[in-house]
């Protein structure tokens, strides 16, 4: 006990020096935690954004992952409601599973020709329920807690029993000409000049406005709303060029530039019509959304049973294979935090050291006397080190609750922030929900890291000689 | 500075003989090496000091006072010779054990007090005991007795800041004194001090080595202070000079 009294009251003797290592300390702490609950609120947003759009888990035909985006028709998966029942049905998966869903990924043309106007797209085919269920997915609560913004809970713009509408990219909407109608804000419309009617068109172009027609004259009719159309080009399984329209019934932010001009979800019935026309409709992915992210690697070794156990020439792909980005983004981020767990730990060993030094010098008298009085060496050395332990601690402590301080303000100042290659601004949140590990392992750290630095000049102090110690003045 | 006190009580091994003399010394040297110039502060010195005795070691500055008073209170070693304190070959005594053999058998009154700056008089001098792992009843007895016995027990929770140099001086006599060691050595105790103060602290000290029945051993280049002296060792040079019983 008297080890922590004599501590506590040198600190509080010097009081201002002790103020500069505890400020030190703590600043390393606000540092450390604060940006790591920034980067746990991007890695986890990111995750949450993923897993909604793609699942944790892709079922595809073997070969598709790396070669079928030249030729989706050609890996299809043929009984994919059998594997999906399958999955469904199989008491080891069936506990972790949310979600089990077909899905049909294409490339194509989609052409707004009231206004001539095409461009490449990337079309999605779901089912407008299962969908639904996926955007719901939130394991972190990001959304239920108000975190982030809950915009997936709004009307997706599918419906099962629909199968002609569809939802695009804000980006697509925008090339396409279709903010005015689609009432998305913040989103510039084409200037009159480039906007020609049919007569100037190429041959090429008329024809296909003709297939277009052709199309409309077969399929459904229009439906009573003023939504938008879009003619939907693909080539079949055949090789043979395909033609739908798709009601756009929404755009929406794809987050990523390059989704957001390219992304067409669509009912995976329109989409098989697409890209298989009047041949044997497949699925091109069975994806599987878990209950929680933790089950996924359990999860992924028994879909790969199954497929083994069945003979299934079929693969399994996690989201962070289908999203290469998440690991990139979570590996820059994860390299940034250590470069700042470095420099701050650096800044606390070095002034912790030099705290201590500066106390172990003023104080060799007092050292000396305490030797001889008869106070062994390995109690001077444990009475520094209390000392660096304590500054540690309280620095800790005060920059843990400044920290939670400036968190709230962030998380109440409403900021934004566009990170790179993404279409809009995101908010800038702290995460501290669920934070307590990070708190922990920083807490830990920098009073761990105290302690060790007020080792070297408590060693020094435990070495002096009584009698150099006692003359020092 | 303090201890882990509660597994810090010396070993029995470390007691004194009780018929020993406080201090036996032969042919002790003590050499130090400046910058390579060798220096002899104590050169050959042999001497004797009974139990129970006020013993004075007189000498000029420089004269090798505080270097004879290090070997003896063994916070020094010598270059060669024997040193034997309370029955002890000290020399033989790992640096643990020499330290808890300190903790036990041997208390300090230095020149500029060294009292602990953060602790109050109470505490400064009750932390021999903790060191002694006593309990705290008895400590706690002991320590505002021993206040008591150098008149500062009004002040017992003042700092050392709070004191003056002669309240400094009685504190450190009481810290020195509370774990009722074999020996007691006072390196110029009164050199700090006005005159007035030093003699009241000559005579405290006095009177608490009649009372606690202990050795007390003291430098001093003041020759007026010999007459209160059973023993005088007078040295010149590092060399015993002169032996006055």
């Amino acid at each position: 006990m008297i080890l922590f009294k004599i501590a506590l009251r040198n600190i509080l003797r010097n009081s201002r020096r002790s103020a500069m290592t505890i400020g030190a300390v703590a600043v390393g702490a606000i540092a450390m935690v604060l940006f790591g609950q920034f980067m746990a609120f991007l890695v986890t947003g990111f995750e949450t954004s993923t897993v909604r759009r793609t699942g944790h888990l892709s079922v595809f035909h073997n070969g598709y992952f790396d070669f079928g985006a030249g030729n989706p028709s050609a890996y299809g998966i043929d009984d994919y409601i059998g594997m999906i029942r399958m999955i469904d049905d199989d008491p080891v998966l069936k506990p972790m599973l949310a979600v089990v869903t077909p899905t049909v990924s294409l490339f194509g043309i989609a052409g707004n020709f009231d206004i001539d106007a095409s461009k490449t797209f990337f079309g999605l085919g779901v089912v407008p329920s299962d969908r639904d269920r996926m955007r719901q997915w939130d394991e972190h609560h990001m959304f239920t807690d108000g975190i982030a913004t809950a915009d997936a809970l709004d009307d997706s713009g599918l419906r099962d029993d629909d199968e002609t509408r569809g939802v695009v990219g804000v980006g697509v909407a925008r090339i396409l000409g279709l903010c005015v109608k689609l009432k998305v804000h913040n989103c510039p419309t084409p200037p009159q000049t480039a906007v020609s009617g049919h007569s100037d068109m190429p041959p090429s172009r008329t024809d296909l406005t003709e297939l277009t027609q052709r199309d409309h004259d077969t399929a459904q009719p229009a439906p009573a709303d003023s939504s938008p159309r879009l003619d939907l080009l693909a080539a079949t399984a055949a090789g043979a060029p395909n033609v739908v329209s798709m009601v756009v019934s929404k755009a929406e932010p794809e987050g990523i530039k390059e989704l957001d001009e390219n992304t067409v979800v669509m009912h995976i019935k329109l989409a098989q019509q697409l890209l298989y026309g009047r041949g044997a409709h497949k699925a091109v992915a069975i994806v599987v959304q878990l209950r929680s992210t933790s089950d996924m690697t359990a999860a992924r070794a028994r879909l790969n049973d199954l497929i083994k156990l069945h003979g299934l020439d079929l693969e399994v792909r996690d989201f962070t294979e289908l999203q290469p980005q998440y690991e990139q983004v979570i590996g820059m981020f994860s390299t940034i935090f250590m470069f700042i767990v470095i420099v701050m730990g650096t800044i606390v060993l070095f002034t912790v050291v030099n705290t201590m030094s500066m106390s172990v010098m003023e104080r060799t008298n007092e050292i000396g006397t305490a030797r001889a009085m008869g106070v062994r060496r390995s109690s001077i050395r444990w009475q520094f080190v209390i000392e660096g332990w304590m500054l540690g601690i309280v620095g800790v402590c005060v920059g843990l609750m400044l920290a939670a301080v400036i968190a709230a303000v962030v998380n109440r100042a409403g900021m934004s922030w566009t990170p790179p290659g993404q279409a809009a601004p995101i908010p800038l949140r702290l995460l501290t929900h669920g934070s307590g590990r990070l708190v922990l392992i920083v807490g830990l750290g920098l009073v761990a890291m105290a302690t060790v630095a007020a080792l070297i000049p408590a060693n020094r102090a435990a070495r002096m000689q009584v009698v150099d110690a006692l003359r020092h003045i | 500075m303090s201890s882990d006190v509660s597994s810090k009580a010396p070993p029995e091994a470390v007691r004194p003989i009780n018929d020993a003399p406080a201090v036996r010394l032969r042919e002790v040297v003590k050499t130090y090496d400046r910058e390579g110039l060798q220096v002899t502060a104590v050169n050959g010195i042999s001497l004797e000091i009974p139990r129970r005795r006020f013993a004075m070691i007189v000498g000029p500055s420089g004269s090798g006072k505080t270097t004879l008073l290090n070997l003896i209170g063994c916070i020094d070693t010598p270059s060669a010779g024997y040193i034997e304190v309370c029955g002890e070959n000290v020399a033989a005594l790992s640096d643990r054990r020499v330290t808890d053999f300190r903790a036990r058998n041997i208390g300090f009154i230095f020149q500029n007090f060294n009292l602990f700056p953060v602790l109050s008089a109470y505490e400064n001098v009750e932390y021999p005991l903790l060191l002694l792992g006593m309990p705290a009843a008895e400590r706690h007895k002991r320590t505002l007795a021993m206040l008591e016995s150098v008149d500062l027990a009004a002040q017992q929770h003042h700092r050392p800041n709070q004191l003056s140099g002669g309240q400094k001086q009685r504190v450190a006599i009481a810290r020195a004194l509370v774990k009722k060691p074999e020996l007691v050595l006072a390196d110029e105790p009164t050199a700090n001090l006005d005159s007035h103060t030093g003699a009241a602290i000559i005579a405290l000290m006095r009177h608490a080595q009649s009372e606690h029945a202990t050795s007390f051993v003291f430098s001093t280049h003041d020759p007026q202070l010999i007459s209160h002296a059973d023993d005088t060792f007078t040295i010149r040079d590092g060399r015993l000079v002169e032996l006055r019983a």
